[in-house]
Order: C-alpha cells, then structure tokens, then sequence
C-alpha cells in the first residue's frame, strides 16, 4: 500500500516537474525574447497548480458522487415500499413474501432500539468514568500509557472479534483456567438473547467512548479546576461541578455517535446469534422479559431480505426500503449529537 | 494545605501519619475522604474494564484455537480445494487469498481518493468549503457497514464490476473490495488530514517565501513533512479493510463455504466473512468436530494481523505528534 501511495505521489510530482520543465524553457525563451510578455509564464504556472487542483478536487468530488449514488439508489429502491406503506413497514414483521402486506421491521427496530438503550447504560458510564480517571486521576506513569495503548487497540480490534467474545460469554458456558466459571453469565443474559448483543456491542463501542471522552476532559480550562480547587472542592467534587459540565456537549456528542455506530453494527450480532428466519412470538418494545429472549435488528433483517432476493426478488426492494430507516436512524443520531454540541458551545461562550 | 490534602487521595493514610496532626485536621471530614476514595476507585475500575476486556478476547482467542491447532489434521488446512469448514476442511490460503484481493482492491479505491479529498480540504478549500465538505464526509464514515454491502452488491456489480470484466449478477471480491474501499475512504481522509494540518504554517509560508508555488509547497513541503501520518492512515485502512465483514459476507459472492480461486472475479470468502457465514445460517455453530473451533482460529489469526498493524500504524502516528 506504501508503495502504491509512493507510485501515486510521484506520478503527480513527475507531471508537476514536466510543467516545471517546460516552464524552465518557457522563460529562457522569454528571455531571449522568442516569447513575448510573461503572460505566458503565468498561464504554465496556472497549468500546472491548476491540474493538481483538478485532481485532487475530482478526489474528493468523487468520494461525495459516491456517497450521492448511494443514497439515491437507496431510497429509489425502497420507495415502492416506503410510499404506499410507510406505516405498516414499520410496524409489520419478518414474512416468508415480500409482497405480503404485513411485511416489516417492526422486530428489528425493538431489537436495535434494547441495544441502544443498553449502550447507552453500561457503555457511557464505564467510557466516561474510564476518561475520567485517565485524564484526572492517572499518573504520568507506564502503566497509565499501557492502559492507553490497550484502549486505542481495541479501537482498532475487528467488530466480528467482538462478536467471538459475545459468543464465548454469553453464548457457550465457559470457565477461564479451569475454576473462574462464565456459565452465570450465559444465565443471566439468556444466551442468544438482545442483552448479549447489547452488552456485547456496548464492549465494542466502549474505546470510541473512552477516546472521545478524554479528549472532552482534555480540553476543560486548567482555571476552572484550580479555581474549584481554590474555594476547597475535593477532586471529585471539581470533576462534578467542573471538568463534567463542561466536557457534557463532548461527552454526549461521542456517546450518541457511540450509539449511532452500535446500531448499525451486524457482524458481532451475527455471532452472538441474532435471528435471521423469523420470531415465534412478537414482543412489546417495553416487554423487560423480552430481554432475554432471541432477537433480531435492523441491520441483521437488511442482511436477511438481500440473501431472501435470489427466491424472491422484491426483498431487494424492501432490504433498500430498511436501509432508509436504518439510515434515517443512524443520521439521525450523528445530526443530534453534533447540534447538540453546537448549541453547548455557544451557549459556552 | 485542605485544598491539597484530598488530592492525594491514594497516598493520603500514610501521608497524614508523617504530617504534624494540624494537617490532618485540616483535611477534612473523613466521610468526605472515604467518599473521595471510593469514587476514586470507581474510575479506576472502570479505567480497568477495558484491560480486562483485552484479557477476555485474548484468552476466548486463544483457548479455543488452542483446540483446534491441537486436533486439527493439518493436511486440511492447507493445499486443499477451498474453505469447507463443515466439511472439515479448513483451507488457510482461500481465506488468505481472498482478504489479500479485497484489501487490495479496497486501497486502490480508498488511498487516492482518500489522501485527493484530504490534501484538497487541507490545503486548498477555502473555509467555506471546507464546512460544506467535512460534514459530508462524516456521514459517509457514519454509514453502517450493511449499507455498503448492499451497495456493492446490487449496485456496484451490475453497473461497475459488470463493465471492468466481471459478472454483475452476483458478488464477487471486486464488488466486496470496492465497497469495502468506498468504506474506507474517510477513514483514510480523516487520518491524512490531521497528519497534514499538524504540519506548521511556518513550513508552507517559507516554501512560498522561496517562490514555490502551492502545488509543490504541498507536494514537496506538506506531504513529506506529514509522511508518517500519511503511512499511518494507510496501516490503519489496511487493517479496517482486513477487518471487514458485513461488505464481503453479502457482496463477496460466497455462501458458507468457497473454493479456492485467485481471480479476483470470483466470489470467495474473507477472514472475517467466513466467520460471519460460519456463524448465520443456522441458529448452531454445527458441522464437524472442529467447525466451532475454526470460528476462533481464524479469529485469532485476524486479530494478531490487525493488532500488529495497529501497532506499527500507531508508532507513526505517534512520531507526528513527536516532531511537531
């Protein structure tokens, strides 16, 4: 990959220095007076920058001409189901027909709104109180950059990795060096169940929590702490009225892209064992015994109708048409959390 | 002294021995020391969550793909015709094979867009541009995997892999690689751009002042200034593409099981989409003796591939912030 960077740069620096070149000649025959005003030396140097520009912006106009086919082709897709049927796609369940009239994503939406919730519950704590203990508590110390190196490396860690680590707490009744026993956890969570996923998933976005909540605490004013020190906080009691309203808008902004990237996420939900075929029962969303039941989510039935399509080829339609709620779901949270963030920064200054 | 006092919460019992008594005094209620310490302990703890985490993946990794590395014939891994776990052939190079092609394919797409988008918004875009533009490409870091596997599949084939060679009808690992590269582009812009923006402004304005124009102040000033941020970007792109599933379980043209191929026209199956097409399916992992295990050793050979990449892309990193 270096190479093929190295091969790119220097085939752009090489049509750079060819202009140069010609330039170079441009402006001896200038000199010698063969052409005539420098007019023409300031047209080379257009040529040349202006080439590069080109390229670089068709780069990046590219990248958005995708993201634009994408989502047009999309919603053109599922428009057949979301424009006569909004409602009752929404509101209906998995079907063995795609033009069955109860057809829906009812299921997929409660699954992945428990795992939101769920997320929500244990990751943003555990990811604040982590950033927390980092930035105001650790020592400058090689543990406290070991513990920051284990952090930015689960970042980076494969999701269906994660997904193997659900499937071995929660799933397969384990015991770690033959006496800590996990056969508990599979009990409590109901093995194949949307808490397993939610937890599972909460480990997975717990880095990106972590990380950005460090650097929300990172930026908080050195005045403000001292000043809460000055008029006698504890440290815990400066993080209170401190360092934690302050750094909120950062907080709750990573939190909910957190949330946005769980939801979204199929393949750790594929391990832990997430329903493709269709639920027995169709549960409340606000059912708690439902918890520990199997599940499905919205990323897992688009996955689910794309294989359904070779049978039945109208599923292609409708998995487009579950792309747009999922879609409409996960932007959603990333517009919230970056107006919210706006809003807290100016109401900061 | 009582501002300081609680601050050193954890040394504070045998601190407040050697210190005259009048200190101790000062320090405060010691309902308000125990609460001081007891949360202090919870953050710790929750700092530690994430290392026990690392432990728990390690260890599920290792054990299990201990089992199969200790049962396993290893005749079947290796020259067989393909990836047949439920048959009890679990051929190494398949896989391998196919995670090399998409990766490939993938950087093809991803590291010219990707470093093209970046120089452009850094180093070109007016600020006005640049607020239309890095919102844009935030949302399409924020696109859920899925949705790019749909893509290439019925989108991507058909109108691309179909007009470059391939069949259009079904996936294939170039369908998978150019999705998964469409998915990596951001990835790739975000890393180069903050490389190139922590490259001092004093760089580029004595370029200009030597009377470099602003194409090679930023190919001869800018990029060789944020090089290790640039290789960085493209590590960590590789170990994401590497990484991938969902994109390559739905668009690389493979169900369950594959055979070998080294055209990149055929579908085969990833690391990471054997293990997802080895888990779905079926509400079981079932098949023969070691099929549950294969799931964790080729998960085991796919974290040590990331990790190690993540490492080293880490180290470069690290020196941007070292030199600036």
């Amino acid at each position: 990959m270096i190479v093929l960077l190295l091969v790119f740069v220097s085939s752009i620096e090489r049509a750079v220095m060819a202009f140069t070149t010609v330039g170079a000649v441009a402006r001896g025959g200038a000199r010698r007076g063969l052409v005539g005003t420098s007019g023409f030396a300031k047209l080379r140097t257009d040529i040349a920058g202006g080439l590069f520009k080109f390229l670089i912006l068709s780069a990046l106009l590219a990248s958005l001409l995708i993201l634009g086919v994408l989502l047009i082709d999309t919603i053109v897709s599922g428009w057949s189901q979301l424009s006569t049927r909004f409602w009752d796609f929404l509101n209906g369940s998995l079907r063995s027909r795609s033009i069955d009239d109860r057809l829906g994503v009812q299921q997929g939406l409660y699954g992945s709104f428990w795992i939101g919730a769920i997320v929500a519950c244990t990751a943003f704590p555990i990811g604040v109180g982590a950033a927390i203990y980092l930035e105001e508590y650790a020592l400058r110390s090689r543990l406290t950059a070991t513990l920051e190196l284990v952090i930015r490396n689960l970042a980076g860690v494969p999701s269906v990795v994660y997904g193997l680590l659900g499937l071995f707490l929660f799933v397969e009744r384990n015991t770690i060096f033959g006496f800590i026993g996990l056969g508990w956890l599979v009990d409590a969570t109901g093995g194949r169940s949307v808490l397993s996923a939610g937890l599972t998933l909460s480990v997975l976005v717990l880095p990106i929590v972590i990380i950005t909540a460090q650097e929300a605490v990172r930026a908080v004013p050195v005045q403000l702490k001292e000043g809460a020190y000055g008029l006698g906080a504890t440290k815990s009691e400066m993080v209170r009225t401190q360092v934690l309203p302050y750094a909120a808008p950062g907080i709750l902004t990573g939190t909910l892209l957190a949330m946005s990237r769980a939801i979204g996420e199929a393949a750790p939900l594929i391990l832990v064992g997430a329903i493709s075929g269709g639920l027995t029962n169709n549960p409340e969303l606000w059912d708690a015994s439902a918890l520990r039941e199997k599940f499905t989510a919205l990323p897992i039935i688009i996955v689910e109708w794309v294989s359904e399509r070779g049978r039945d080829p109208g599923f292609a339609d409708a998995a487009a048409a579950a792309i747009v709620v999922l879609l409409a779901l996960v932007l959603l949270l990333n517009m919230t959390a970056i107006l919210l963030r706006n809003y807290f920064e100016r109401k900061r200054d | 002294m009582q501002t300081n006092e609680p601050v050193s919460v954890g040394a504070s019992g045998s601190a407040r021995q050697n210190v005259p008594l009048t200190t101790a005094a000062l320090a405060g209620s010691p309902h308000r020391l125990r609460k001081e310490n007891l949360i202090s302990k919870l953050m710790y703890g929750a700092a530690l969550v994430s290392v026990v985490v690392s432990g728990l993946i390690m260890y599920a990794l290792f054990s299990e793909a201990w089992v199969f590395m200790r049962d396993v014939d290893w005749a079947q891994t290796w020259g067989q015709i393909g990836w047949f776990p439920r048959r009890g052939i679990y051929d190494m190079p398949t896989l391998l094979i196919a995670s090399f092609w998409t990766t490939l394919i993938a950087m093809v797409v991803a590291a010219p867009l990707g470093l093209g988008a970046a120089i452009y918004l850094s180093e070109y875009a007016r600020s006005s541009h640049r607020a239309l533009f890095k919102p844009i490409l935030e949302v399409l870091a924020g696109i859920p995997s899925v949705v790019f596997g749909f893509f290439a599949l019925l989108w991507l084939a058909p109108n691309v892999v179909a007009n470059i060679g391939g069949a259009g009808g079904r996936g294939s690992m170039v369908a998978a690689g150019l999705g998964v590269g469409i998915l990596t582009i951001p990835l790739v812009a975000s890393i180069s751009e903050d490389a190139m923006a922590a490259v001092p402004k004093s760089l580029r304005e004595a370029s200009a002042g030597l009377g470099a124009r602003k194409a090679v102040t930023t190919l001869r000033v800018v990029l060789p200034a944020a090089v290790s941020g640039l290789v960085a970007s493209m590590i960590v792109a590789v170990s994401r593409a590497l990484g991938e599933t969902m994109v390559v379980f739905m668009a690389g043209g493979a169900a369950d099981a594959a055979v070998r191929t080294i055209t990149p026209y055929d579908g085969s199956l990833t690391m990471p989409a054997a293990m997802a097409s080895l888990a779905s399916g079926t509400d079981q992992v079932v098949g023969e003796g070691l099929t549950f295990q294969s799931l964790f050793f080729v998960g085991l050979v796919l974290f040590l591939l990331t990790l190690g990449l993540n490492l080293i892309g880490d180290r470069f990193v690290a020196r941007i912030r070292e030199q600036y």
